[in-house]
Parts: C-alpha cells; sequence; structure tokens
C-alpha cells in the first residue's frame, strides 16, 4: 500500500477553517516533544508557555502590544503573497520606518517642537518603508531580479543603517557610550489608554487596518485585481490588468505598513533608537500571514497567537531556563505545518496498492 | 608578502560560499528552489562545532555538519516533494527553524574555542614562494569544495543519471512521462544540497574563526542562493562567482582595517548591497535571452498515477 496525493474537486470550506488549527495542534504537540527531549516536564512547559500569559491582566495587554506589529506587517505581506509578489524583508522595511521617522524624534529633541511630531514620524515612517519596498520591486519589474533576494539582502542593509546611526551621528551623548539616541521628547511618544498601561493607540490603528484590508480585498477592483493575479495569472493579464503596476503596488503597501510598524513600535514601546529594536518582527510577520490563510482577519487571529509565543518564551526562559530561541523552533515548526496542513485544502490523501501495474496485469 | 596574505583569505572566505551554492546549484538544476541554505547553514555550523568540540575531531565535526544540513533539507524534501507544499514558504520556515535550532545547539558552547581545522603542508613544496601556501598550504575544506565542484561538472554533463537530473529540472511532466521518478530524484537533489550547505557551514566554526557565535552564517546563505542565479546555474561560473565574492569580503575588510574613514557599517554592507547591484546587473543583461534557470524551478509537481 502506498499513499498517493490527489487533487480535490471543490475545496472544503471546513476544511480550510480546521487546517490553521490543526497546524497549532501539531505544533504543540512537537513542542511537548521538544521540551521532553530538553528534559523539562513537557506538560508544565506547555502551561508556561501557552496558557499562563492568559490569565494575567499584565501579560494580555502585553500581548495585544506585541500583536500589533504582527498585525500591520502580516497585512501588508499578505496583500503581497496573494498577488504572487514574493516580499520577505519587511524586516528590513520595519527598520527603515523606525529610523526615519525616529529621526523626526532625534532632530526635534529639545526643541520644544508642537504636536504635530508624532504625526509626522508616522507619516514619514510609513512613506520610508514603503521606498524602500519599492527598491526590491523595480529592481524585479525593470530588470528582472528576484525580489526575493534583493528584499532579503536589504534586511541586513538596514540592520547597519541604524546601528550605524545610534553608534555615530545621533547617538545620546549623555548615554553613557551606549549605542542608544536620546529619549524621544513626550510629543513624540505614542500616547497609552492609561499612566500604567503600555497598551497604545497603535492598537487601534492595527484593527483598522484589518478592517480596512478586508474590506479593500473583498469589495473593491483593486482587491479583485491582487486576487486574480495570485490565482490566475493568464486571466488576469487577459483581462487587461497590469501584473507588474501589482508588483509595485503590493510592495508599497506593504512596505508603508512595515514602515509603520517600525515607527509605532519605537515611538510607542522602545522610547529612543537602539540596535535589536525589532525581535524578528518581519520575519515572524511571514507565519503570521500564512497563519492566517492570507485573510486580514485571520492575520488578526494569528497575530496574537504568535504573540502570545514571544510572551511565553520570555515567562519560560525565567523559569524553565529555557534558550529564547525555542520561541524561533516554535515558529519555524509551526509555519511547516501551516504549510503541510494547507496541502489537505488543496489534495486529499488516498491509499492506493502497492504495484499499480499488478491491477493491469489481472 | 601582502597579496599572498590577501590570496589565502580570499579562498579561506570563499570557501563556505562555494560549498553551500555548489549544494543548492544541483537542487535547483533537479527544479527545487531550497530558499533555507541560511538556515541549513548555520545548522551545520552549528553540528559542526558541537561535534568537534565534543569529540575532539575536526572530521567528525565536519561530519556532523553535513548530517545536520540534510536533517534539515530532509523536512524540506518531506513538505515540498511529499505533501507538494509552496517552496518559497518552506524554504523560509526552514530558515526560521534552523536559526532556533542552531540557538538550541550551540547554547551550551557560547564562549569554548576549539584548534581549527589544520593546513595541508608538504616539505618544500608548501614553501614555494608566493604560490606555494596558496596551493598546496590551504585546510582540507578548500580542497573539498573545489573537488566538489569539479565533481557537480562532471556529473551533470557528463554523465546518464546527470542528464536525467536536468531533465527532472527542465520538465518534470516529460521526466515522469519517460518513466523516471521525479520525486525521487528531486528528494536526493535536496538532501545533497542539505548535506552541502551543513557542510559550509561547518567550515565557519571548524576552520574560518575557531569559535561559536549565535547567528555566525551572517546571511551567507542568501548570498550563495543569488551566486546560483549570478552563475546561470552553471558550476564553472559559480566557482568563478565564489571566488569574487569572497574577494569583495576581504576587500572590505583590509578598507576597515586600513582606516580609510569610511563608516564601518557601510564597508560591512558591502557584500549584500555587491549582491544586489550584481543580481540586478545579470537579470537585465539576461533580458532579451530570457532566464537559463530550469523551467521547472519552483513548480510543485504532484504525479497522476
Amino acid at each position: 500500500m502506498r499513499l498517493v496525493l490527489e487533487r480535490r474537486n471543490e475545496q472544503s470550506v471546513a476544511v480550510a477553517v480546521l487546517s490553521p488549527l490543526l497546524a497549532v495542534v501539531l505544533t504543540l504537540v512537537t513542542g511537548a516533544v521538544l521540551f521532553a527531549v530538553l528534559g523539562k516536564p513537557p506538560l508544565e512547559a506547555l502551561r508556561i508557555y501557552f496558557l499562563d500569559p492568559l490569565t494575567e491582566p499584565w501579560a494580555l495587554q502585553e500581548m495585544a502590544v506585541k500583536a500589533t506589529p504582527l498585525v500591520f506587517i502580516a497585512v501588508g505581506l499578505s496583500l503581497c503573497y496573494l498577488a504572487n509578489a514574493w516580499n520577505i524583508g519587511a524586516e528590513g522595511q520595519f527598520l527603515i520606518g523606525a529610523v526615519a521617522g525616529g529621526g523626526i524624534a532625534v532632530a526635534t529633541h529639545g526643541t520644544g517642537a508642537g504636536p504635530w511630531v508624532l504625526p509626522a514620524m508616522l507619516l514619514v515612517g510609513a512613506a520610508a518603508g514603503a521606498l524602500y519596498a519599492l527598491i526590491p520591486a523595480f529592481c524585479k519589474v525593470r530588470f528582472g531580479a528576484s525580489e526575493i533576494l534583493v528584499s532579503l539582502m536589504l534586511v541586513y542593509v538596514a540592520e547597519l543603517v541604524l546601528d550605524y546611526l545610534v553608534r555615530g551621528p545621533w547617538r545620546d551623548p549623555k548615554g553613557y557610550n551606549f549605542p542608544t539616541t536620546a529619549p524621544f521628547d513626550p510629543v513624540a511618544v505614542m500616547p497609552t489608554f492609561s499612566e500604567a498601561s503600555r497598551l497604545h493607540f497603535g492598537s487601534v490603528l492595527a484593527l483598522l487596518v484589518v478592517i480596512g484590508a478586508a474590506v479593500v480585498l473583498r469589495s473593491t477592483l483593486k482587491g479583485f485585481e491582487i486576487r486574480l493575479v495570485g490565482a490566475a495569472p493568464k486571466a488576469a493579464r487577459f483581462a487587461g490588468f497590469d501584473d507588474k503596476a501589482l508588483v509595485l503596488v503590493t510592495f508599497a503597501i506593504s512596505g508603508a505598513l512595515a514602515g509603520f510598524a517600525g515607527v509605532v513600535e519605537v515611538s510607542a514601546t522602545v522610547g529612543h533608537l537602539q540596535p535589536g529594536i525589532s525581535p524578528g518582527y518581519g520575519f515572524t510577520a511571514i507565519i503570521v500571514a500564512f497563519l492566517g490563510r492570507l485573510n486580514p482577519v485571520g492575520i488578526l487571529i494569528a497575530a496574537l497567537f504568535l504573540a502570545l509565543t514571544f510572551i511565553g518564551g520570555e515567562g519560560a526562559q525565567i523559569s524553565l531556563k529555557v534558550p529564547l530561541d525555542v520561541t524561533k523552533v516554535f515558529q519555524g515548526i509551526l509555519l511547516f505545518y501551516v504549510l503541510a496542513c494547507d496541502t489537505l485544502i488543496l489534495y486529499r490523501f488516498r491509499v492506493m496498492p502497492a504495484h499499480p501495474k499488478a491491477a493491469h496485469a489481472a | 608578502m601582502l597579496l599572498e596574505a590577501v590570496l589565502l583569505t580570499v579562498i579561506t572566505a570563499s570557501t563556505p560560499l562555494l560549498l553551500a551554492a555548489s549544494g543548492e546549484l544541483v537542487a535547483e538544476r533537479a527544479g527545487v528552489l531550497n530558499l533555507g541554505v541560511e538556515g541549513m547553514m548555520i545548522v551545520g555550523a552549528a553540528c559542526g562545532f558541537a561535534g568537534a568540540f565534543l569529540s575532539g575531531s575536526i572530521l567528525l565535526g565536519a561530519l556532523c555538519g553535513i548530517l545536520g544540513g540534510a536533517a534539515l533539507a530532509a523536512v524540506f524534501a518531506l513538505l515540498t516533494l511529499g505533501l507538494a507544499a509552496n517552496q518559497v514558504a518552506s524554504g523560509l520556515a526552514l530558515t526560521i527553524l534552523g536559526v532556533g535550532v542552531s540557538g538550541l545547539i550551540g547554547a551550551g558552547f557560547v564562549g569554548q574555542k576549539i584548534a581549527g581545522a589544520p593546513h595541508l603542508y608538504i616539505p618544500f613544496v608548501t614553501d614555494i614562494p608566493f604560490m606555494g601556501r596558496v596551493i598546496f598550504g590551504q585546510d582540507g575544506f578548500v580542497y573539498v569544495s573545489i573537488t566538489l565542484i569539479a565533481g557537480i561538472w562532471w556529473f551533470l554533463y557528463r554523465t546518464r543519471a546527470g542528464l536525467v537530473l536536468r531533465a527532472v529540472g527542465d520538465n518534470h511532466a516529460s521526466a515522469h512521462a519517460l518513466g523516471y521518478p521525479v520525486l525521487r530524484i528531486r528528494a536526493l537533489a535536496v538532501l545533497f544540497g542539505g548535506a552541502c550547505a551543513g557542510l559550509g557551514g561547518a567550515y565557519l566554526p571548524l576552520a574560518y574563526t575557531p569559535f561559536w557565535v549565535s547567528g555566525m552564517t551572517a546571511g551567507r546563505g542568501w548570498i550563495a542562493l543569488a551566486l546560483v542565479v549570478f552563475a546561470s546555474w552553471l558550476p564553472g561560473r559559480l566557482a568563478l562567482g565564489a571566488y569574487l565574492f569572497g574577494a569583495v569580503t576581504i576587500l572590505q575588510l583590509h578598507a576597515q582595517g586600513a582606516g580609510l574613514g569610511v563608516p564601518s557599517q557601510l564597508m560591512t554592507a558591502l557584500p549584500y548591497l555587491a549582491t544586489i547591484v550584481v543580481l540586478v546587473a545579470i537579470s537585465w543583461a539576461r533580458g532579451r535571452a530570457g532566464s537559463p534557470a530550469p523551467a521547472s524551478l519552483g513548480l510543485a509537481f504532484v504525479p497522476d498515477r
């Protein structure tokens, strides 16, 4: 007997919803095995990782805070991936957005500038992210260079730009030689819901982006074009849609959202620029986009789940003494299972006799 | 002699790129785009260091690196070939997973040192001024990498199996119709690619800098991927490209050392910027002639019965 894949005639809605859930369950089972191998009690470890954060109010808030950049970035990436354009450099666009927006905060530091600073930062951050994403998109449509490799290379370049600025011209003279800028002035800080809370208004903006993306994809011509170019490129070309322009547009949107996420993050939760302002949000957002099945509402749920792995990972590092890398392992395994389970949507397994030729002989 | 010293370091800087890119070239020639080279390299580096540190043998370390890279490639093969999953996304998952796994393996070895791989020494021959050490005084990995790429050329263009592998990459439906086991051939090519990436990664802590640092591959896997494109999927050009890139890496190190007044970060960014420029130039030059990429590259194949 052997297993073969067989294409489904029609796609099952139930399987489409269940497959990400199945992926999460399989990840948890694999996680339990992983913890056992590391010599930690598996069930207790899973509880610390995935349940404890849900029982504490501060941790729930922290989940929303960490999910916010993931939602921004993943919604943008999902538009790219739907249109078959592979932007994998969101991490770089995030950093450049943070640098460009944060630059305004640095320039206006101590000048007593008015309340225009924060809106200007947000706009400039988004614009810088979009421009940075347009580099690989332009190289793709004009020269045919792989957007995957160019956008990824630009991540390393963005890290070095940030590193140069905070160690060089933008370093805080009062910062005891640490590579950091001066703390942002209050006009450059994203307001939070209350004095004691870290939950900020960026999270509200993330919700608006989810709603906006859902409306665009479902009810506008542009949304139809994005879905069509990805699903049936030939048909889209016959229909007169310009697939090159679409690469530019989707890259620009996703870059703008990633840059926006970057400036929101530094303005709301970090409060200054320094190396390592992102724990890999740009890469984790790729997982979020796929786990959310490239659907805005799905992405919202997926972002909360992956935010949970970040917080659980920090908790487990303290109480279980496991390295933070366990979180990355979890995230990688999760993406594998998501992709594997997606196969179930397009194909079904069928058990075949071991020797297909024997059937002819009979 | 400065030139001799520069040539020596160029070769050591190029070797991990050449090893990893050689394996990826074979996988891509079979029609599989594995974007997880960076992940397989970093796991190879971590396994390689762990193996060499625990056993005290560079050879066993290299073997561990090969096995680590191949193990990760096996996961990729299962997913993209067995389950026909999207190759681009699966490759990214492999890189994310690999970075995490390497951190777990390497956690116990931070700050440890080993004796690096010994260099070849043939009395008198290695002492020949200038070229003696460049040709006859390298570590074993360098000779392996050159033999490997020559062997790949011979395999692809001079053997029947190589012809079949290229046919599978260029048109999987025809190859299948002729009765060749497309998925099995691709799985072997992917495993070979993983083994090479693992060896390339292991070179870093075993010979390049004999200690373990997390994230020590620093994007070399991605540069190896770009090298395959640069080389137009041809083994000879791949070797040329790898040494050119090694030269860029060394050039920027020397420029930093000379203190030209340029920010060190700009110098460190040079290999990445060079990769972008090369990719754009090569794609542009090719524009009219059409891409020399294997025609079935990156496409999933599900055999009909």
